[in-house]
């Protein structure tokens, strides 16, 4: 018991006991995240991933303040039951310029990494007013007032810019097109060459049925139906990317 | 010249909160910045009418500065109760919006809002406000030293509501970074990071200044708890804001990197804050109110170490079968069930103190309700490593069952333990005879328990039903059940649940009551808890 007798050299020294408990807990959280940041297959290999379009980005916040993490995962697991539920297991590239990731913890209500392209915007629009109306079951909240509510434009580019701070590869050329590509975005009479040339498989035109107004509802919706679509999986190789 | 100096700084923090609402780059910063103005305002106006010009050496007599620094702690008592309250109360509305979504009210009051709003009460308000005040008692008494930093107690305590409020109402605007446990925004966060590093200068220094030559096994627990957290708070919120003077912020990291980080924190928001920390309150209350000394010194030692080593390594439990590496998968899983050592370790200190004082379960509501809190504790820390074997948590991840666990350890060990130190602790602090009742106690420990039953046992039910028809095949090999269809089968269980958690809230009502009764002074005239003094037995 010789070594439990030194402790008592701790025990009547609180600096060292305060250094020594730092560096019992620091070594922990080292070994396991720091290699996430250079092991190079951390993040698999693949096309079609890029950062979100002013829209999506809007909606995104939009997704991230209402607490959606609170009831959907966005993280879709490998097992039979799930990938016929949802589609092809998440991948951790899908969420590679997400700050925060949303992948969840609990799902009251379904996964929703795959939800794009599943159902119309009438139908998002119709469910996030009056979601027991489509859904007989839910118990979701109404999100009537985002239809009411006017997205903010005119700061979307520091928000671009901060994310580009925090490493996601906005171009000089995206910094400056921000607002005109968040109004194009849902404008179905707009020019959108510039927007799909810049956010490959953006999702266009008018998403809240009413195209004179740009609204949050316009925003969530078109993040909605633009997730888990970038990554075309016909050409992906499960073997390769395993971890 | 008392409290001209704290005025000046209130009513400057004021102002700062008026130009930032004035130039705020959006709606929700001049909302909160409103918000944060009124209060200031009010604080300012409320130390205006305590201003003193009276000499300082007079005003300083008055107070006892040799004696131990307890006015802070009966704030903190109190501020315990009622942030438990409220708390309870959120939870329980949360829970009838699962079963009734009519409930929800737009946008304010939406269970996306509301949930971080319970879950935050619940953790760093309650729970918060135990620990800094039972830190503080344990420090002072086991080191026979006063609070060191005269006034940077009183900081900790308001800075720290100043924070809760901050975080409560940023919840209901939708001002929110979207990570569990760690919601509130970058200016939030930066208030709570100076608040911090004063409870760990308040609680080191008062170490420092002890006349007793070793540091009492509480203490350690508080020191690794106070200092962990301020490691997790500051890594798990780096963040780039949009515009100081804006709400949004950007996480540092992104996908994997921020779920390892945000699931390392947060685990450890479990391990420390409310392992950790509550484990220095059961060193020091448990021995106390069975009036029985540790049981032993070596298993404190051991199972303090390894616990604090052996949790930070626990994280990627909550990310098994994501995008996660496998290697960090697998790291997680096995140190996770090698947890359930130094937990238990822990159990088994607290529980063997009452080694020849047993028969105190049956006659101190009390001791009864720290038994049952440490009961709990073994309980929840067994169910973890369990959850977190990979084949177990491809069935229990994503379900009610993780949230009846968090609430068994949750409700069970930090409520009751805490529960458990406001009675010890407030009739010593007012320097009342005896709690106003403990009849109240008895009725409060057993609605708290039965509550506890119920929820962790519908949880139980609901979350292994909900796995399972997930994954329902047919003989032809469909899916039996849709989505819409398993949340309907979870609509009584929902109910139920919310019945377990009014019990609970109940209970913490009466203690409430009973709590204040004895702060104002009076004694339940009632009869004697049986047992609690041996009848004479006549000579055989």
């Amino acid at each position: 018991m010789s070594i439990l007798d030194k402790h008592a050299i701790l025990e009547r020294n609180a600096t060292l006991l305060l250094v020594g408990s730092l560096l019992v807990v620091s070594i922990g959280g080292i070994v396991e995240i720091a290699p996430l940041f250079y092991l190079e297959n951390t993040i698999e290999k693949v096309e079609g991933v890029r950062p979100y379009s002013p829209l999506e980005l809007a909606g995104r916040g939009i997704y991230v303040r209402e607490g959606c993490y609170t009831c959907h995962s966005q993280m879709i697991r490998p097992f039979r039951d799930e990938v016929e539920r949802y589609g092809h297991y998440s991948l951790a590239a899908e969420s590679m310029y997400d700050h925060p990731f949303q992948w969840g913890s609990k799902r009251t209500g379904p996964d929703l990494a795959r939800v794009g392209d599943r159902y119309s915007n009438e139908w998002h629009v119709q469910h996030l007013i009056e979601p027991r109306s489509v859904v007989p079951e839910s118990v979701m909240p109404s999100y009537a007032f985002l239809k009411e509510t006017p997205i903010e434009v005119k700061t979307i580019s520091m928000h671009l810019s901060a994310n580009r701070a925090v490493g996601v590869p906005y171009t000089d050329e995206m910094l400056e097109n921000a607002v005109a590509d968040m109004k194009a975005q849902a404008d179905p009479n707009a020019d959108t060459s510039g927007i799909e040339a810049r956010y490959p498989k953006a999702k266009l035109g008018d998403f809240d049925g009413n195209p004179a107004k740009l609204t949050e509802m316009d925003a969530l919706v078109a993040y909605l139906q633009m997730l888990g679509t970038l990554v075309d999986f016909s050409t992906y190789d499960d073997a390769a990317g395993y971890r | 010249m008392k409290y001209v100096t704290e005025t000046i700084v209130l009513a400057v923090g004021a102002f700062i909160a008026l130009l930032g609402a004035a130039f705020a780059q959006d709606r929700l910063f001049e909302a909160h910045m409103w918000v944060l103005f009124f209060v200031l305002l009010a604080s300012t106006l409320f130390m205006i009418r305590r201003i003193s010009f009276a000499p300082v050496i007079a005003s300083r007599s008055s107070e006892h500065d040799d004696g131990y620094f307890d006015e802070v702690i009966r704030y903190g008592v109190i501020a315990t109760v009622f942030w438990g309250v409220v708390g309870f109360l959120v939870g329980v509305v949360v829970a009838a919006q699962l079963a009734f979504p009519d409930l929800n009210i737009e946008p304010w009051l939406n269970f996306g809002r509301v949930r971080p709003l319970h879950t935050s009460a619940v953790i760093f308000a309650f729970c918060g406000n135990a620990l800094i005040a039972t830190s503080f008692y344990v420090v002072q008494r086991t080191s026979r030293a006063r609070l060191f930093g005269g006034n940077l107690g009183w900081f900790v305590f308001w800075g720290y509501q100043l924070f809760i409020v901050m975080a409560a109402t940023g919840y209901l605007l939708g001002i929110t970074q979207g990570r569990e446990y760690a919601e509130p925004e970058w200016y939030v966060d930066i208030w709570l990071t100076v608040v911090w590093v004063a409870y760990l200068i308040a609680f080191l220094g008062t170490i420092l200044t002890r006349k007793e030559p070793h540091i009492y096994v509480a203490n350690w627990f508080f020191l690794a708890f106070i200092v962990t957290v301020a490691m997790l708070h500051i890594v798990n919120n780096l963040a780039v804001p949009v515009s100081f003077l804006g709400v949004k912020s950007y996480s540092a990291f992104s996908g994997v990197q921020d779920a390892l980080t945000q699931w390392w924190y947060g685990h450890n928001a479990v391990g420390f804050f409310l392992t950790a920390g509550f484990l220095g309150m059961m060193y020091y209350f448990v021995p106390k109110q069975v009036n029985r000394p540790v049981y032993s010194y070596r298993l404190s030692i051991i199972h303090f170490w390894a616990l604090i080593f052996m949790y930070i390594w626990a994280g990627p439990h909550h990310l098994h079968y994501t995008a996660l590496p496998d290697w960090a998968q697998t790291l997680g899983m096995v140190f996770s069930i090698m947890l359930w050592m130094p937990s238990w370790g822990g159990m088994i200190n607290g529980l063997m103190t009452l080694q020849g004082a047993w028969d105190k379960i049956r006659t101190d509501p009390i001791v009864r309700m720290m038994v049952m809190a440490i009961a709990f504790y073994g309980m929840a820390t067994f169910e973890g490593p369990m959850m977190s074997i990979k084949s177990v948590n491809s069935l229990s991840h994503y379900t009610d069952w993780t949230i009846g666990h968090v609430h068994s350890g949750a409700l069970g060990w930090n409520g009751l333990i805490t529960f458990g130190a406001v009675y010890f602790l407030v009739p010593k602090l007012w320097n009342r005879e005896r709690l106003y009742s403990i009849r109240m106690v008895n009725w409060h420990f057993w609605l708290a328990t039965l509550g506890i039953v119920i929820y962790a046992a519908v949880m139980w039910v609901a979350g292994i039903q909900q796995g399972l028809m997930w994954r329902e095949y047919d003989e032809q090999g469909f899916l039996v059940y849709s989505f819409a269809e398993t949340i309907a089968a979870m609509f009584p269980y929902y109910v139920l649940r919310a019945v377990g958690g009014g019990l609970f809230l109940l209970g913490a009502l009466i203690m409430a009551y009973n709590v204040t009764m004895t702060i104002l002074g009076y004694q339940r005239d009632e009869a004697p808890i049986p047992g609690a003094t041996p009848a004479l037995q006549p000579a055989e």
